[in-house]
């Protein structure tokens, strides 16, 4: 589903320039569930940045579904990002204007689905996240892990082909984040294929597989046995 | 623009933010709203001074001997100008193809006036057929001197409503009636009106009459003609002066008075006068147009900062549609559709309810030299449509420099 090779990233800063990815190679097959740990300053925001399409590389190769992802315009990324990706966000980046339906019908505006159509998908993602009854309320009335709860819904709606969750649980509780985890691990065996950035152990180790990165390079790439957030809730 | 979901996501953000919308709105449409109300006062003040210069026609021009102030050729200053039938006829003579209508005119005076038992003390003007429209009284009864009567020195006489209000009250109508001006005779043929109470206090008989029966030989008090009208303005006023300037060098030769003696004769052009208020008016107006661009300007300046802080406030927002898979034009399009619908709509608002107002309360004003206040649709119009697109405009940078802010650092704004 993705592939990388030899990606290369660097920021300037003043005079200085700083090398950030140091030539990462990575696949993700389709189904996966991808946890990338490190510590901050290991590059494995700008590598999910990079996975988003939010942000180019430097150099190196990106498939995304056999899709080469180089040199895309803001236009062209934008059509990409709509058609390939779900975000999730740490601090859920939901409309605050906007009801929770509302919400996660908007990657259903982009893709230019009919009013109709969009509300009901939205509301079966609502469901599917277990806040139907929460449909018409704005973000402000819901709790972290209703909200973050919305944001995946919102994720899924556009069918993405891999779903990218940058700190999912940052800003939550354990509980909350192990019943998001859980969502995430249902969703994962509904076949999606999910990448988790994340720096806490409990988390990653939820995950099918651990990314680790340190200072640019990927240091350890292993297959674990899941653990079962379920177990906590 | 017809895109039937923009519309409704335009309609959804409008709904959810009301406070903003509202601001916005009102600034626009109290921009509007000065600027007419101010054109609108504008054009009222060049109503009224337009209302005082129809008293008399507009190309009238009138000539009033004086005393001379010069010496020239052996005659002292001092000399007293009376103008002569011959004066007249020569002048019209002379200047024939430049004039419209022209009349001589006499103040009989030394008479005394009754009505049955009552005594008049109204002036008497001799005139000829022509006067009526030189003055521009309006028959509102009978008819006017005619050639007729000039010629056959009739004893007729024209009054104004003034002295049919005061004088022949008891009557039907003054038509018939006879006034008895030091012991003649004088029937009544005619009432007219003016826009001036004082202008109808007079009674007009025919000047061979006046001349022949009060003794007053082949002399003229003064003399007063029309000219024909012609395209615009600027033509009008300097066929005025020309003919003024004509006439006055053929006088002051005729009486031998000094070229340069501005006392013996004088001549008075309403055109010119008229001239100066038009211009007057014309600063008003220019005054009026500067402040309500002015006006307009502080519109365009409220929207834009509105506008700047709309987009600064939307940029998280920004940030989240356009990870959602919004385009950058689409992003810029959603905040220029919103902001035109906003502008033109209160823009609009403004626009009819200052000149409804106008329309209800502009005709009832009633301030010296303010006449029926109004504006120009058009005009307005115009207005709004620059404001609507000035605000586009305005909208137009914030939400382009939004729309290329980085995706991560727009959802890193809070």
């Amino acid at each position: 589903m993705i592939e990388i090779k030899d990606l290369h990233k660097s920021y300037k800063m003043g005079s200085n320039s700083l090398h950030v990815l140091k030539g990462i190679n990575f696949n993700v097959e389709e189904g996966e569930l991808v946890a990338i740990m490190g510590s901050s300053g290991s590059g494995k925001s700008t590598l999910l940045n990079i996975l988003g399409m939010l942000d180019g590389a430097d150099s190196g190769e990106y498939y995304l579904d056999g899709v080469p992802i180089k040199d895309l315009s803001e236009k062209k990324a934008a059509q990409y990002r709509n058609k390939f990706l779900g975000f999730v966000f740490q601090s859920f980046n939901l409309i605050n204007y906007k009801s929770a339906l509302e919400n996660v019908a908007l990657p259903l505006y982009y893709q230019k689905v009919g009013r109709r159509e969009r509300q009901d998908k939205a509301l079966n993602y609502l469901d599917r996240v277990g806040l139907k009854e929460w449909a018409t309320h704005l973000p402000s009335e819901l709790s972290g892990g209703q909200k973050q709860r919305v944001a995946i819904a919102r994720a899924m709606a556009a069918e993405p082909k891999v779903l990218l969750a940058d700190e999912p649980t940052g800003a939550l509780d354990s509980k909350t984040s192990y019943e998001v985890m859980d969502l995430i691990q249902k969703i994962n065996d509904d076949g999606n294929t999910i990448l988790v950035v994340t720096h806490e152990k409990d988390i990653a180790h939820m995950c099918k597989r651990i990314v680790h990165l340190r200072d640019g390079v990927i240091v350890e790439d292993t297959k674990i046995e899941q653990v079962r957030a379920q177990e906590y809730v | 623009m017809f895109d039937i979901e923009r519309w409704q996501e335009i309609f959804d953000t409008i709904r959810k933010n009301k406070l903003r919308t509202f601001l916005t709105g009102i600034s626009v449409a109290s921009g509007i709203f000065i600027l007419v109300i101010l054109l609108g006062f504008g054009q009222g003040m060049r109503n009224g001074i337009e209302q005082e210069f129809e008293q008399d026609a507009a190309t009238s021009v009138w000539v009033w001997p004086g005393v001379t102030s010069k010496e020239y050729k052996g005659m002292n200053p001092g000399r007293r100008i009376q103008l002569t039938n011959e004066n007249f006829n020569n002048s019209v003579a002379l200047f024939n193809e430049t004039i419209e209508y022209n009349s001589p005119r006499i103040f009989v005076r030394g008479v005394t006036v009754n009505y049955g038992k009552e005594s008049l003390v109204y002036s008497i003007q001799g005139v000829a057929s022509n006067f009526q429209f030189i003055e521009n009284a309006k028959m509102i009864d009978g008819r006017f001197i005619n050639y007729q009567d000039e010629m056959s020195t009739a004893k007729v006489a024209i009054v104004g409503k003034k002295i049919r209000t005061d004088v022949f009250n008891e009557v039907e109508t003054p038509i018939g009636e006879y006034i008895d001006i030091s012991g003649i005779p004088f029937k009544i043929i005619g009432v007219y009106k003016e826009y001036e109470d004082r202008e109808e206090e007079r009674i007009y008989i025919p000047i061979s009459t006046a001349q022949k029966v009060f003794n007053g030989g082949d002399r003229v008090n003064n003399m007063s003609f029309t000219l024909p009208a012609v395209e615009n303005f600027d033509q009008a006023v300097a066929q005025a002066v020309d003919f003024k300037d004509n006439l006055k060098t053929y006088l002051q030769q005729v009486h031998t008075v000094a070229p340069d003696d501005t006392s013996a004769v004088e001549v008075w052009s309403a055109m010119e006068e008229a001239k100066r208020y038009y211009s007057l008016t014309g600063n008003i107006k220019l005054f009026f147009w500067f402040v309500g661009v002015c006006t307009i300007i502080a519109g365009v300046v409220g929207v834009s900062n509105i506008m700047l802080i709309v987009v600064k406030e939307r940029t998280r927002e920004i940030g989240i549609r356009k990870a959602l898979g919004a385009k950058p034009w689409s992003i810029i399009g959603m905040i220029l559709h919103e902001a035109i619908f906003v502008t033109a709509i209160s823009g609009f608002g403004g626009l009819i309810f200052s000149m409804a107002l106008l329309e209800v309360v502009g005709p009832h004003i009633e301030i010296d030299y303010v006449v029926n206040p109004s504006v120009n649709f058009t005009v307005a119009f115009t207005t709004v449509i620059v404001l609507v697109i000035a605000g586009t405009l305005a909208g137009f940078f914030p939400a382009w420099r939004a729309a290329r802010v980085h995706t991560i650092e727009a959802l890193k704004d809070e």
